[in-house]
């Protein structure tokens, strides 16, 4: 029997490595997936406290497929974004993003 | 009107204790005609600011405007004169505007012979003079000033003599000062216009305070402004009046003496010729000359009394006398020929003024009437032969009989009645003033009257040999001048020949023992005149005048006529062209050298020299480096500390400005610079540098929500 305290250590452990990826990788096709497991991370407490609290209207799994949704939508403007920026500069890193400095 | 009535009982007391010699006119009081004859000097000097402003709209842009007032003024004084004659008027009209103490300060006319005398002059002739103004001024840029100045000139006329008292009396006499400046002064883009308005304002105005002194001291003494009044206190042998007249009589004489531009006040006449033609010929004829001696008539009681006025009268004399001969002479050597007509009017004005000072009032007020007539026209003469030749230098003139026909008949006339030949209108005035003199010098004889008599007598001689002069030059012998003579049109001849009708027949009017018109005409006063009237004419004195006339034609007909040797003669009587030698004699011939007396008179009796040298330079250098001075110290000074005043003020509030208002700016700005040139650095533009910032604020965030 899984008790929720696995489920919330796997989402912890899950956003350690999300946040990990999104501070450390140059690559911001990489932030951007980095960003995703983060939000993966999420979505599994939210369920995890749903099922935990039994909650008559899954308001938490509802929850979790609008940050699916929302996540979906977040690539499609962050690759389309990224796309732009590497077709005006040849480069996806992002420390040399830093026009808008001063 | 009772008052006047009340009056009247008194003058006839008075009319007892002075014998039959005095005569008072039975006069009513002229019923409405005299109550509207407010209208005489309102109308020119409304007319006048009309004029001044809506003149330029106006059909003939203001001439019409003026004469219509003009000859409302002609033909409400001739209803006036008739009604006169036919009744007598006697009436005095005042309306209080203020008081001063006891002193009522009134506005009022004054309607009885005298003042109706005057309207008529100044309506008849003014109107005459108007019409051919007209043609005179055509072309003038200030056409329309012209006639606005020109109005008011005969409006302040009207003022002064329709004055029941001393204050609308000097008001009168102001404007026509101030409007005689401004019409002398007409063509002001010539400087020597300018100072000849000037002379005449200035001259006028040393002899105003004079007038302005006596008029005080009389009414203070009298208790009144009003003449009627202050010869009710004279009737009543009022003693503060007895004190004080000796000097009230003289300072008004010296101011009546600078208006008549008599010795030596004189100077301002012959230069006031500055001004255009017709303004010359009114100032002459019947405004602004005739005003001094309009003033000793009015007051012609009062100098008549000895107990009163003590001997102004004999200075009246003397002064009179001098003026008639000395300026008459001065009349010899002048070139323009408006010069010696000026001088003439001088010389006229001293035989007027010597008449009333004998007590000839009746001859001396009928001398201004003719000499009003035929002067004008001598002046209207003048000016129309100027309108042709361009010029008032007597040589370049010459011959103009042939051209202008109806200019040297006129001129004829007007020269009869001013030398007086019988029976031109001259003759029978001038006679009637040596005739009196003579009178008062055989019955009282004082040196004063005979000095009067002699120098008359002698005044006719010159007259007529300066008369003789200008119109030998004029109009016999040679063209000598440039332009192409021509008659005047129509407009200028009819006045001409109207005024020459008058020259010639004004004096008829004035008959001794025949017709007593004039007499009838300016006895009419409230207050009785005495005075000699003469029953037949003196025929002796006629025949000791009419050869010393007659002499003095001859001598100048000799002198400078056709036949004199001097004259230059041209190809019968043709314009020829005149070189310049020839023009040299004509100049020669023109200024009739006599040894001694020549230059003497050439200057004028040097007084002008003394005037400006002694007196005006003198006072003028100093009182405009005083002026000066205050101006540069006193005057500049409040400017001068009030922009330091301001320039301090403004360099405080500029430090205030720069250190304290702007400081306080400068230290916001500067803080806010550097905390953001702090803050930035913290902010490098490395997006995962953000992301750890934003979680670390999301951890202490946490943990404070957990602790607490």
């Amino acid at each position: 029997m899984m008790t929720i305290i696995q489920w919330i250590l796997l989402g912890a452990a899950l956003f350690s490595v999300g946040l990990y990826g999104v501070l450390t990788r140059r690559n911001a096709v990489l932030v951007l997936a980095s960003v995703e497991i983060m939000l993966a991370a999420v979505n599994i407490n939210l369920v995890a406290f749903d099922t935990y609290l039994s909650d008559p209207a899954y308001t938490g799994q509802i929850f979790a497929l609008f940050v699916i949704a929302l996540a979906a939508a977040e690539v499609g403007v962050g690759i389309a974004i990224i796309l732009m920026i590497f077709r005006n500069r040849h480069s996806v890193d992002v420390d040399e993003l830093d026009l808008m400095r001063y | 009107m009772p008052a006047a009535v009340a009056q009247l009982s008194r003058v006839a007391v008075f009319l007892q204790e002075h014998g039959d010699s005095a005569e008072l006119a039975q006069a009513g009081d002229g019923g409405g005609l005299a109550a509207y004859a407010w209208l005489i000097p309102v109308v020119p000097m409304v007319v006048a600011f009309l004029i001044l402003f809506f003149g330029k709209y106006s059909p003939w842009k203001g001439w019409g405007m003026a004469t219509a007032a003009l000859g409302f003024v002609a033909v409400y004084g001739t209803v006036l004169a008739v009604a006169n004659l036919r009744d007598g008027i006697v009436a005095e009209f005042s309306v209080n505007v203020g008081d001063i103490g006891t002193f009522a300060i009134e506005w009022g006319w004054v309607v009885d012979g005298l003042s109706i005398l005057m309207f008529f002059l100044v309506g008849v002739v003014g109107l005459l003079v108007f019409v051919y103004a007209n043609a005179y001024m055509k072309g003038d840029a200030r056409y329309t000033w012209f006639f606005a100045s020109f109005t008011l000139f005969a409006g302040g006329m009207l003022v002064l003599v329709s004055a029941p008292n001393f204050i609308q009396l000097i008001v009168g006499w102001e404007l026509v000062g101030v409007s005689s400046y401004l019409l002398i002064g007409h063509y002001w883009e010539d400087m020597d216009n300018i100072d000849a308005a000037n002379k005449a304002f200035m001259t006028n105005k040393v002899a105003d305070a004079a007038l302005f002194i006596g008029a005080i001291i009389m009414s203070l003494s009298a208790g009144s402004f009003q003449f009627s009044e202050i010869f009710t206190r004279m009737i009543e042998g009022q003693t503060t009046l007895g004190q004080f007249g000796f000097w009230a009589g003289l300072a008004i004489f010296i101011g009546a003496m600078g208006k008549s531009a008599q010795f030596p006040f004189h100077v301002w006449l012959p230069d006031a010729m500055a001004g255009p033609t017709p303004v010359s010929a009114l100032m002459h004829a019947a405004t602004m000359v005739t005003a001094g001696v309009y003033l000793i008539a009015r007051l012609f009681p009062f100098y008549q009394l000895p107990e009163f006025s003590g001997s102004v009268s004999t200075i009246i004399v003397i002064i009179g006398a001098i003026t008639l001969l000395s300026m008459g002479l001065l009349a010899i050597v002048q070139d323009d020929i408006k010069r010696v007509l000026a001088y003439s009017t001088v010389s006229q004005l001293g035989y007027m003024v010597a008449a009333l000072g004998v007590g000839a009032y009746t001859a001396g007020l009928f001398h201004l009437f003719t000499h009003a007539f035929f002067k004008a026209l001598l002046f209207l003469g003048a000016g129309s032969i100027i309108h042709a030749v361009h010029s008032n230098n007597m040589s370049d003139m010459g011959g103009l009989r042939k051209y202008m026909p109806a200019t040297f008949w006129t001129f004829l006339v007007g020269t009869a009645a001013l030398v007086g030949i019988f029976p031109f209108a001259g003759f029978w005035s001038k006679d009637e003033i040596i005739s009196s003199a003579f009178f008062n010098a055989t019955n009282n004889p004082e040196f004063a009257v005979w000095f009067m008599v002699v120098l008359s007598i002698l005044g006719a001689f010159i007259t007529a040999f300066y008369m003789a002069r200008v119109v030998s030059l004029t109009f016999f012998g040679t063209y000598l001048g440039d332009a192409k003579p021509h008659e005047s049109p129509a407009v200028m001849v009819v006045p001409m020949v109207a005024l020459a009708v008058g020259a010639a027949t004004a004096g008829l009017l004035n008959i001794p023992g025949l017709t007593e018109v004039v007499t009838d005409w300016v006895t009419t006063r409230a207050f009785p005149i005495v005075e000699h009237h003469f029953a037949q004419p003196e025929y002796f004195l006629i025949a000791i005048v009419t050869p010393v006339v007659l002499l003095g034609l001859f001598i100048g007909w000799r002198l400078f006529g056709p036949s004199s040797e001097l004259h230059y003669t041209g190809t019968g009587g043709e314009a020829v062209d005149v070189s310049a030698p020839q023009r040299k004699v004509a100049v020669e011939r023109d200024t009739f050298r006599i040894p001694v007396l020549y230059p003497v008179l050439e200057n004028k009796y040097y007084i002008d020299d003394l005037y400006m040298n002694g007196l005006v330079r003198p006072t003028m250098g100093p009182i405009a480096d005083a002026t000066l001075w205050v101006d540069m110290n006193v005057v500049d000074a409040v400017p001068n500390l009030g922009a330091g005043v301001a320039r301090y003020a403004a360099a405080a509030v500029a430090v205030i400005d720069d250190n304290a208002v702007d400081g306080f700016y400068n230290v916001t700005g500067a803080t806010t610079g550097a905390t953001g040139s702090f803050l930035r650095q913290l902010f490098p533009g490395r997006v995962q540098q953000y992301v750890a910032l934003s979680f670390a604020g999301v951890v202490i965030f946490a943990a404070l929500f957990v602790i607490f």
